[in-house]
């Protein structure tokens, strides 16, 4: 098996949590901010530093939505897929993805370029549909300017 | 810039002394430019806008002259991004960085007023200078949320200029907890989270369970797509939740608070972040909050994206570090909650109510309302609809009056058809009963439910069995799995509705989706599943006929399942301009210039992209 170090970074950050067990939440957020996804070798660390059994640690980090077990591409688009953004057509936008990028809902393009991720709402929903990508928020999309704002993302 | 306490303040009289003295420094004719930086404006560009002010203003060296106020929220996110130049409150809306030079030269220095940037009122095609006046505003009651527009969020001093933290002092110096508790039951506040439970009762029991650890919890998961009025709260006006926070505190006596806040809402989790730093800096959190004796701290936690956490004992088992979970609640959480300790959880908008109650007392507060429900709500006005975004009224106001008089009404002329109201679990209310007046029994009378105050309107283009299966689709993914009825029950209900949408539907799956529904009520652990079924329920109840024509006509008249539809272009309105013919993704379309296009039915794949881009509504469906 291949031996991987866990980087000192994630490290220091499990370490900052060693006495405070019921916030690992929080603390896989951190990793995951970190590490773009949950390795497997850090969520070790955890349940090891911690003293939290592997599978309590598994079994939140993939009961929350919010975490990924897999490695995530270099770009991440969240569609907003809320009641608002839902009645305004965001479906399509995710159609779309499906059908030019080949991106399903949760999973990442071949080349790492992008993940696609939906989420239920965001609270703008006055300005739907909209889209995120790394952090950024684009409002009142549709297919054509969906197709510009992922230009801009190598 | 906040200048550095010398010493954290230690009594009411320090703090009515800062309170003076911040004021003093202030001058009210100052002209003041505020621009909303919350999370809607941002994404309008807000940021961009800050910038460009900053730059004209160092440019031109007018420092002195005009002040930049970065608020959150002011509600109206439709319009942003939004600028109102105090004192006269000029409404700016949809700024651009480029308009910026003109506002400074035109508006802020000569006082000319830039007429494309003002607002037209779609009903009267007027414009409107002055915020206050905009139809959409002049309607609310903001006795919550006005707050929101005169501060900046991460200055603490901007909320103890408005009076902050003077209802927390009333309350350590001159109530005892009994007198808290009696009061806030005395004006008739129902918890804002969707239950509608008297909050008095809540925290009376809570101070009555027994244990000498106890928590004050406060509800952000804003988990309901189509609100997000606690976002708003707690983005912009984050020291009113806690003010509240900590009087509950006190009338409990509790020393340790949490904030569970939704992660997909960054701002929020930054600024309430900032505005507890802050109050600890001030003695205003901490021990001995000023100088009273009492201590209580806060922390925020963190969600993790699960609709269910905004469930009391889900949320507390999530603070607790594991699954969001729901437990049967035999003992309520205000006896037995967090770690078995009793635990005080509302929701923001009910902890935003607590420091205006103490502060102008239960016999004002009460006069607001109806009967069975008092003061105001906060909702967001979302979907089709002119003017989205979050509204602010007295209970009581009817249906009509939101979606007409300060909604304006459904967009391009479309005919309004339903309004769903209380989330996902709360029920669709059609056109007959818009004179209904909005309040907790009122709604659930219907078979719809107050919920967190989100009101998402739909139109004619709305088909309302692609609604119920959204919104069974949605609990489905958001059941936690733990009880059976919901996490089949639910599985079950979305296939036969999405067999219905896909022209699959069979004579009698009415009535199963109806049994169903029963048992989802009867047997569910939690709220999640045992409201579940109101949407089914209730677009059924109203809308039965669009149930109908999908089984047996294998007809979607609202033309959104896609399965039963067709794009047709009309080639009366077809301008023959080629947009569409470029958009699709096919190439099912075809036909010259200025001349009208047909689209080729056995290559459309019926995405939608030529709907989108026609400029002309000659993409029709049948």
């Amino acid at each position: 098996m291949e031996v991987v170090v866990v980087p000192e970074k994630v490290e220091s950050i499990i370490e900052s949590y060693k006495d405070k067990k019921e916030l690992l939440i929080s603390l896989l957020q951190d990793i995951q901010a970190e590490c773009n996804y949950l390795p497997k070798e850090v969520l070790v660390e955890v349940s090891e530093t911690l003293d939290i059994p592997l599978s309590h640690v598994f079994s939140v980090a993939t009961f929350f939505k919010a975490f990924s077990l897999k490695p995530r591409g270099r770009h991440l688009i969240t569609i907003c897929v809320g009641t608002a953004c839902h009645v305004r057509a965001s479906q399509r936008l995710v159609d779309k993805l499906e059908r030019d990028y080949d991106l399903r809902t949760g999973s990442t393009t071949e080349d790492l370029r992008f993940t696609l991720e939906t989420v239920n709402c965001l609270g703008c929903c006055a300005l739907g549909p909209v889209v995120v990508v790394d952090n950024k928020y684009e409002s009142q999309i549709n297919a054509d300017k969906l197709d510009r704002v992922l230009k801009g993302y190598e | 810039m906040v200048e550095v306490l010398q010493k954290t303040l230690s009594s009411p009289s320090e703090l009515e002394n800062l309170r003076q003295s911040i004021l003093q420094k202030r001058d009210p004719t100052r002209l003041c430019v505020t621009i909303c930086a919350g999370t809607g404006c941002r994404a309008s560009g807000a940021e961009a806008v800050i910038q460009a002010f900053k730059d004209e203003i160092e440019k031109r060296e007018i420092q002195v002259n005009v002040e930049l106020k970065e608020t959150c929220c002011h509600g109206f996110c439709e319009r942003g991004p939004i600028v109102v130049i105090r004192p006269k409150r000029i409404f700016y809306q949809r700024v651009k960085p480029k308009d910026i030079p003109e506002i400074i030269s035109e508006t802020v220095l000569n006082g000319n007023i830039i007429e494309r940037l003002l607002y037209v009122d779609p009903a009267t095609n007027e414009k409107i200078t002055y915020e206050p006046d905009v139809p959409f505003y002049n309607r609310q009651t903001r006795n919550i949320f006005s707050a929101n527009e005169e501060i900046d969020p991460t200055e603490i001093e901007d909320s103890i200029a408005i009076g902050g933290y003077s209802a927390l002092s009333k309350v350590l110096f001159h109530m005892s907890p009994k007198e808290v508790i009696s009061e806030i039951k005395k004006s008739g506040l129902r918890g804002r989270g969707g239950g509608g439970f008297p909050t008095g009762r809540k925290w009376d029991s809570c101070r009555d369970a027994k244990g000498a650890t106890k928590y004050v919890i406060c509800n952000a998961d804003e988990g309901d797509p189509g609100a997000y009025m606690d976002r708003s709260l707690l983005e912009g006006n984050p020291h009113s939740i806690l003010e509240g926070m900590i009087i509950g505190a006190y009338a409990i006596g509790s020393h340790q608070g949490y904030i569970y806040v939704r992660n997909e809402y960054p701002l929020a989790v930054r600024n309430a972040g900032i505005a507890i730093e802050q109050a600890m800096d001030y003695g205003l959190l901490g021990k001995d909050i000023l100088g009273s004796g009492f201590d209580f701290t806060v922390s925020i936690s963190r969600g993790g994206g699960a609709f269910v956490c905004g469930e009391s004992s889900a949320l507390m088992a999530s603070l607790e570090g594991k699954i969001g979970e729901p437990r049967a609640k035999y003992t309520h959480m205000s006896e037995k909650g967090l770690w078995d300790r009793p635990s005080l959880l509302n929701n923001v908008k009910t902890w935003a109510n607590v420091p205006l109650i103490i502060n102008k007392g239960a016999d004002w507060y009460s006069q607001i309302g109806t009967k069975g429900s008092k003061g105001t709500m906060i909702f967001s006005l979302v979907g089709k609809i002119n003017n989205t975004g979050l509204v602010e009224v007295p209970m009581g106001i009817t249906l009509r009056e939101m979606i007409y008089d300060i909604g304006g009404g459904a967009p391009g002329g479309k005919r309004f058809k339903a309004v769903q109201t209380g989330g996902p679990s709360g029920g669709c209310i059609p056109e007959q009963y818009l004179d209904t007046p909005v309040d907790f029994d009122e709604l659930t009378k219907l078979g719809s439910m107050m919920g967190s105050g989100g009101m998402i309107v739909m139109d004619e283009d709305t088909c309302m069995v692609d609604t119920a299966n959204y919104f069974i689709a949605f609990l489905e993914g958001e059941s936690c799995g733990k009880c059976v009825p919901c996490r089949e029950g639910l599985k079950r209900m979305r296939e036969i509705l999405t067999d219905i949408t896909k022209g699959k539907g069979k004579e009698g799956d009415i009535e199963l989706l109806q049994r169903l529904a029963t048992i989802l009520q009867e047997g569910s652990l939690c709220a999640l599943g045992t409201s579940a079924a109101n949407p089914v329920l209730t677009t059924i109840r109203y809308f039965r006929d669009e149930y109908e024509a999908h089984i047996s006509d294998k007809k979607c008249p609202s033309g959104v399942c896609v399965e039963l539809i067709q794009y047709f272009i009309d080639s009366e309105k077809c301008e023959g301009c080629l947009r569409c013919l470029r958009a699709c993704p096919q190439g099912a379309i075809s036909g010259e210039k200025r001349k009208p296009h047909v689209i080729d039915q056995s290559k459309c794949i019926k995405c939608g992209a030529c709907t989108e881009v026609c400029k002309f509504g000659a993409i029709l469906t049948k």
